[in-house]
């Protein structure tokens, strides 16, 4: 504080607000860049509910909505969403099944138990099954699961709903475990503190204290990871294979609402048809879906976020 | 150095806790220096220092809360109800349902008022009656008034003060033999302050309070017995009077009268 204007008393001098050329050209910079991305949800959005206005045109939406069989590319066509949304659900369940728990049990024990040798390779590890690309993830299905699946499930087909269910899940869980050991991290070592000092278990401490006290951040990571398994694309598509179908059993091959628009985007559909056309009534299904749920997730998270102060 | 046995043995106030030569080390380093005294039972015994001299260090290995702490070790022996704490089958979660503690800072638990109460006791087995527990440790803790119509409130609503009794209520409901205080009036305003040092004379009767605090007031206001700490060492224990008035050590007295340097 060498500068003598900081100093109140004789003299004082309180310049007058001054533009600062470098602040504002960095802040309009700011702005345009928030601006396109604030567009282009925009777009996407208006592009769907329009494309999805010209579908209803031509599909009502109780046959879309409560129909049960999918067969848009065909004579006689049928345009009911259900088998799709199911092939979604089977995949996104079986995936959380297997991925909620197992990422619950690596956040506890990676923020409880793990020494910090453990956590300083651990936590890469992780991350790094975050980076292999979906694709990768589908042709371990098709090439490794189904195979070790076979051996136990004589009946699955080569494509089939269990080995995408599997990978999808192994390909969320470093989403759970890394943001539930977030929350888990983020809970006060004077409340651990507090809860040994009553004479409790570690384990006691985990269960009793410090994942009720994580609760909001582990419930904001599981539907997160969910929203991923929704919108996962590429290892479905490749693994579930592409034949809509309201079956229960999860040896067969499904489609998921992904994996339609994958077929149908890669096919040569002339625009302006209904099958075009169903491709947004699709996407706008799923983005409705995914909308939702992260609309909830934020919620949670907001919601429970000052709860230690 | 020693502390000055002749007067200990005048009175005949019943040991609790019994520290052999402890010393306490992080990372081989010692923290405490073969500390020897002894913690008699329904006083209060106040430990002061300089910043930095062990006290808290000295405070929780009395609970084993030690143990958390990576690379700790401890050498001598701590006797308690016969057994020394850092025995072989002793189990620290056991120790640490005799041996209470209140940190300098309130830390309730993200749960209603009622629940901070029950829930050491319930996790150790508890089968009485919860809602007279719940009533009789807030009461013990002069809280009960203030609380008693929104039991099951966040705990968080309340005041510092209100929180740091909370905190005390609830290690009071286990019923330990003995209550460690690190400090526990520091987050707080003269009149909190004020209350919970009423609340300590109160709590003599039933329990044995070992507290650390800064304020030498208040350690000469409270307390029985005071322990003066300086670089992990035990420089004078002894009757708090005789400590703040006539200390055996020249650097007690430079310290209990702010002569220190
Ligand atoms: N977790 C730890 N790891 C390593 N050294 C520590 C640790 N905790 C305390 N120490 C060291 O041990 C010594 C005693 O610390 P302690 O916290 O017991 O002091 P204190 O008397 O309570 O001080 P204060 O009055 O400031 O609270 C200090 O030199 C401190 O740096
Ligand atoms: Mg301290």
């Amino acid at each position: 504080m060498t500068d003598t204007s900081m100093h109140a008393g004789e003299g004082t001098v309180i310049r007058k607000t001054q533009r600062r050329w470098g602040e504002s050209f960095i802040q309009g910079w700011l702005k345009a860049c928030a601006g396109i991305s604030i567009f282009t949800t925009a777009a996407i959005v208006i592009l769907l509910v329009v494309e999805s206005l010209g579908f209803f045109q031509n599909v009502s939406p109780i046959e879309f909505f409560f129909g049960t069989r999918w067969v848009p590319l065909l004579e006689p066509s049928s345009y009911g969403v259900l088998p799709l949304l199911w092939g979604t659900m089977l995949v996104t369940v079986g995936a959380a099944v297997i991925a909620i728990p197992t990422g619950l049990a690596s956040a506890v024990y990676l923020s409880e138990y793990a020494s910090d040798r453990v956590r300083r390779w651990a936590k890469p590890l992780l991350e790094l099954l975050a980076g292999i690309p979906t694709v990768v993830y589908g042709y371990f299905a098709l090439t490794f699961v189904t195979p070790m699946l076979k051996v136990i499930l004589p009946d699955i087909q080569v494509f089939n709903a269990l080995s995408a269910a599997i990978v999808v899940g192994i390909m969320i869980l470093p989403t759970i475990a890394t943001l539930s050991d977030n929350a888990l991290r983020a809970v006060p070592v004077s409340l651990r503190q507090a809860a040994y000092a009553l004479g409790a278990t570690s384990y006691e401490v985990t269960t009793r204290v410090v994942v009720p006290a994580g609760l909001s951040g582990i419930m904001a990571s599981f539907l997160l990871a969910i929203s991923r398994a929704i919108g996962e694309t590429m290892a479905v598509t490749i693994a579930a294979g592409q034949t809509p179908n309201l079956s229960l059993s999860m040896l067969e091959s499904i489609q998921t609402m992904t994996a339609y628009i994958v077929q149908v985007s890669l096919g040569d559909t002339p625009s302006g048809g209904i099958a075009y056309q169903t491709l947004f009534a699709v996407g706008m299904v799923l983005f409705a879906i995914t909308l939702i749920i992260n609309i909830i997730s934020q919620w949670i998270l907001s919601r429970f976020r000052e709860v230690y102060d | 150095m020693s502390a000055p046995e002749t007067e200990l043995q005048r009175n005949h106030d019943e040991a609790v806790l019994e520290l052999q030569e402890v010393s306490v080390l992080y990372s081989g380093k010692p923290a405490v220096k073969k500390v020897s005294c002894q913690i008699y039972k329904n006083k209060i015994t106040a430990i002061i220092g300089p910043s930095g001299c062990g006290k808290s260090t000295l405070l929780r290995s009395l609970n084993r809360m030690n143990d958390f702490v990576d690379g700790v070790s401890i050498e001598g022996r701590l006797m308690f109800a016969g057994q020394d704490l850092y025995g072989k089958d002793v189990d620290p979660v056991e120790v640490r349902r005799h041996i209470g503690m209140v940190f300098q800072k309130p830390n309730p638990f993200p749960k209603s008022i009622y629940n901070n109460i029950a829930w050491g006791p319930s996790i150790n087995g508890y089968t009485g009656s919860m809602d007279e527990l719940v009533e009789r440790s807030l009461s013990q803790a002069a809280l009960w008034d203030e609380v008693k119509d929104r039991l099951h409130d966040s705990a968080l609503n309340l005041s510092g003060g209100q929180q740091q009794r909370l905190c005390i209520a609830r290690a009071l409901a286990m019923e330990p033999q003995v209550l460690l205080m690190d400090e526990p009036c520091s987050a707080l305003d003269p009149i909190s302050t004020a209350h919970i040092e009423d609340l300590m004379f109160e709590l003599k009767s039933r329990y044995t309070i070992v507290i650390v605090t800064h304020n030498m007031q208040q350690a000469a206001r409270i307390s029985d017995y005071t322990a003066f700490m300086e670089m992990g060492h035990l420089i004078e224990f002894g009757e708090t009077d005789q400590i703040f008035t006539r200390p055996n050590v020249k650097r007690t007295e430079e310290y209990v009268t702010g002569r220190f340097g």
